[in-house]
């Protein structure tokens, strides 16, 4: 089976004073047609750079220094920006985390579907593209789609305007929609709604989805298999059901931890202290040892490759398997006294 | 039983809506808080949940009397401050303070964290300078940020640090009631679990009560004590948490139940009430769910139901509340894998070893 979509190695990085710094950095990942790949994270961990490096959207200061990025056997990397175009946003859609901004309040819904569409087919006439838009928003379950077509944005819900901007990534019908927290600014309603939505229309086209979110809940409910995204490096990569039935690595816990559960009885949640470094502060050895609960001395010096553990299931940590290893035995939980913790805490500088 | 620190009665909001600037004529009013009445004991927090457009944060403003209501009152610590006015109000006002949605919105980026924290003790003319100085180290230790943060602007920090920051000024004179909107929607995941556990550590030190707002149910389990639901400028049901969780009664509770996420890859995600909330401007007649109700009767479609008791401190307005089939939440039986469980217990087992000073000592330089 060859992948839709292959990135190898991918790197990108941005120019600062101090010189470049990487926000993605060695990246391999594939993604199958008709398949959802959730890729999580919290934020500043680079899962959107990687999303725009795919679509060759990065611009100065940033850029992207290594690596390929395969769409059905062709190097994006190596096209010619005219030949990007035809495929940006044509074989390849993206829909963006906030639809209040990422709709030009300006044009009325139609004039912006019809655009996107006119862009990539100049053949069709005023009337043919028309009728695709209300086809484009009939798709999207929005009711009255002839008489929506003439409204502003402003008019819209929040959800009926990530509606339209689904309907306007699909109106070119893409093999590959990338969806960068498509999500996160809803209501939980309108949020299980159009996750709903995602699937039956995935069902419909058999197109590929690419999921970005920092929620794992939501990962849990639409993803085939999951990469989980740290200061720009996947550090556990596996099908779905294996990683919420078998976490390795501590960040990938420590996500899991986070998200409230009905069922839960206890009342504190799991956090991860901290935030995540920014690229140009990254610190020695695994770049979680810092706020990981899990670090011994060894995880601030040793950078663990992302190995694999199973033949799907990867993982980058020097702790994996976690379970072999019985740490409240730990001769060297000595080390984790609080004035221990916090010298280990402190990032070291770059 | 003491009184209540907050009692809401009957509370209304009515926003006009008008057409024409010289000669405006007045088309309607959207009726977004409709007759709401709740009270809060002191040390409790009582959750309003609801979709966006629901009223809850215009019921958090008139609470604090940032905008006038229509009709009814508000009782804080046994005194009416509907109608309280200049000095008298701002009086009140330091014992009630807000912690707002947006951490990159609520924050002047002109003014350095010191300033900002100042300035709340500076307009209710508490302390002298090296008083106010020296408070907001203190401020700044409670909610977990190192005193080196005092000379950095908001620009300088995450979106959960800039949170923390608003939590502060918040706690600023001292306040005995915090309303906080939405505190954790805007914020990733892992940060929002930091700042509900902060919310928590501070409540039970500081004895404060929340008035706390939001729209995803799963968060509210882990920080309230009773929970009010709001549905187009009414509450529909109210209760102690575990009853509310155990037995959902109306409908649309069990529908903002059902939506949330569930990390769990075997579970379907749930089937919804479609649709959006309708316009306050021209709610539905008779129940004003019933549009997305899916056990509505013709019944449910005139005659409005009116939040009544249904047990002990359980109140529900649904008439078909006793009808219905028990609530089978695909959540009851999940849990985690056992895999999983284990490890995440062994995570929470060695993250509870670094206390929360090591954690404000970490709370690193970024720049």
């Amino acid at each position: 089976m060859t992948a839709l979509l292959a990135i190898e190695g991918l790197r990108t990085v941005f120019r600062q004073r101090s010189g470049e710094v990487p926000a993605v950095d060695g990246v391999d990942l594939t993604i199958a047609r008709g398949e959802t790949l959730g890729i999580v994270g919290e934020s500043g961990c680079g899962k959107s750079v990687l999303s725009l490096s795919v679509l060759r959207l990065i611009a100065p200061p940033g850029r992207i220094s290594a690596g390929r990025i395969l769409f059905e056997g062709a190097d994006l990397l190596a096209l010619p920006p005219a030949a990007m175009r035809a495929i940006r946003g044509n074989r390849i859609a993206m829909i963006f985390q906030e639809p209040m901004t990422s709709l030009n309040p300006s044009f009325t819904v139609g004039a912006q579907i019809i655009e996107a569409m006119r862009a990539h087919d100049r053949s069709l006439s005023a009337r043919a593209l028309r009728a695709r838009a209300v086809e484009a928003l009939t798709q999207v379950r929005i009711p009255a789609p002839e008489r929506r077509l003439d409204e502003y944005p402003h008019l819209l819900s929040g959800g009926m305007r990530q509606r339209v901007m689904i309907a306007m990534a699909l109106a070119c019908r893409p093999d590959l929609l990338i969806a960068d927290e498509p999500t996160t600014a809803l209501d939980v309603t309108v949020q299980a709604e159009i996750l709903a939505l995602l699937s039956d229309l995935q069902r419909e086209t058999g197109m590929a989805i690419i999921l970005i979110t920092h929620d794992l809940g939501v990962v849990a409910e639409m993803a085939d298999k999951v990469a989980v995204m740290y200061a720009g490096r996947i550090v556990e990569q596996a099908p779905v059901t294996a990683l919420f039935d078998d976490p390795q690595h501590p960040y990938t816990l420590g996500l899991l931890g986070s998200v409230p559960r009905l069922e839960q009885q206890r009342e504190r949640l799991l956090a991860i202290e901290g935030t995540v470094p920014p690229p140009f502060a990254l610190p020695s050895g695994c770049r979680f040892h810092p706020r990981c609960a899990f670090a011994a001395p060894a995880c601030a010096e040793t950078d663990p490759p992302l190995a694999e553990l199973t033949a799907a299931h990867r993982v980058a940590c020097l702790r994996a398997p976690l379970d072999q290893y019985d740490f409240r035995q730990d001769p060297g939980a000595a080390w984790r006294d609080p004035g221990h913790a916090a010298i280990c805490q402190s990032p070291v500088r770059t | 039983m003491t009184a209540p620190l907050l009692a809401v009665d009957s509370l209304e909001k009515h926003f006009p809506v008008e057409r024409g600037i010289l000669f405006s004529r007045r088309l309607g009013a959207v009726r977004a808080v409709d007759g709401v009445s709740f009270s809060l004991a002191r040390g409790e927090t009582l959750a309003l949940v609801g979709e966006s457009g629901c009223g809850k944060s215009t019921t958090a403003r008139l609470v604090l009397r940032l905008i006038p209501p229509n009709a009814g009152s508000i009782r804080f610590a046994g005194t009416d401050i509907t109608r309280l006015k200049g000095e008298a109000l701002r009086r009140v006002r330091r014992r009630m303070q807000m912690v707002f949605q947006d951490p990159f919105a609520s924050l002047n980026p002109r003014m350095t964290v010191a300033e900002t924290l100042a300035e709340a003790l500076k307009v209710h003319r508490i302390g002298n300078r090296t008083e106010r100085h020296a408070r907001v180290r203190e401020l700044l230790g409670l909610v977990g940020l190192a005193s080196y943060h005092a000379g950095r602007y908001p620009h300088e920090f995450s979106g959960g640090q800039r949170q923390r920051i608003g939590i502060a000024r918040a706690l600023a004179p001292n306040p005995e009631l915090v309303v906080c909107d939405e505190p954790v929607s805007a914020l990733d995941v892992s940060i929002q679990a930091q700042i509900v556990n902060l919310l928590g550590d501070l409540k039970r030190e500081l004895g404060l009560s929340y008035l706390f707002i939001a729209h995803d149910l799963a968060v509210v389990k882990h920080v309230a004590d009773r929970v009010a639901v709001m549905y187009l400028g009414r509450i529909v049901e109210l209760a102690r948490k575990e009853d509310l969780f155990a037995a959902p009664l109306h409908p649309y509770t069990r529908m903002l139940l059902a939506a949330v996420p569930r990390p769990d890859p075997r579970l379907k995600p749930a089937s919804l009430a479609p649709g959006d909330i309708p316009s306050p401007l021209d709610p539905p007649s008779g129940c004003r769910f019933h549009t997305r109700c899916p056990f509505a009767v013709a019944r449910c479609r005139t005659e409005d139901p009116k939040l009544a008791p249904l047990g002990a401190e359980h109140s529900v307005a649904c008439h078909r509340a006793l009808e219905l089939p028990a609530s089978v939440l695909p959540h009851a039986a999940t849990t985690l894998p056992p895999n999983t469980e284990r490890r995440l217990a062994l995570y929470a087992a060695l993250s509870g070893r670094a206390s929360r000073a090591a954690f404000a000592t970490a709370a690193h330089d970024q720049r």
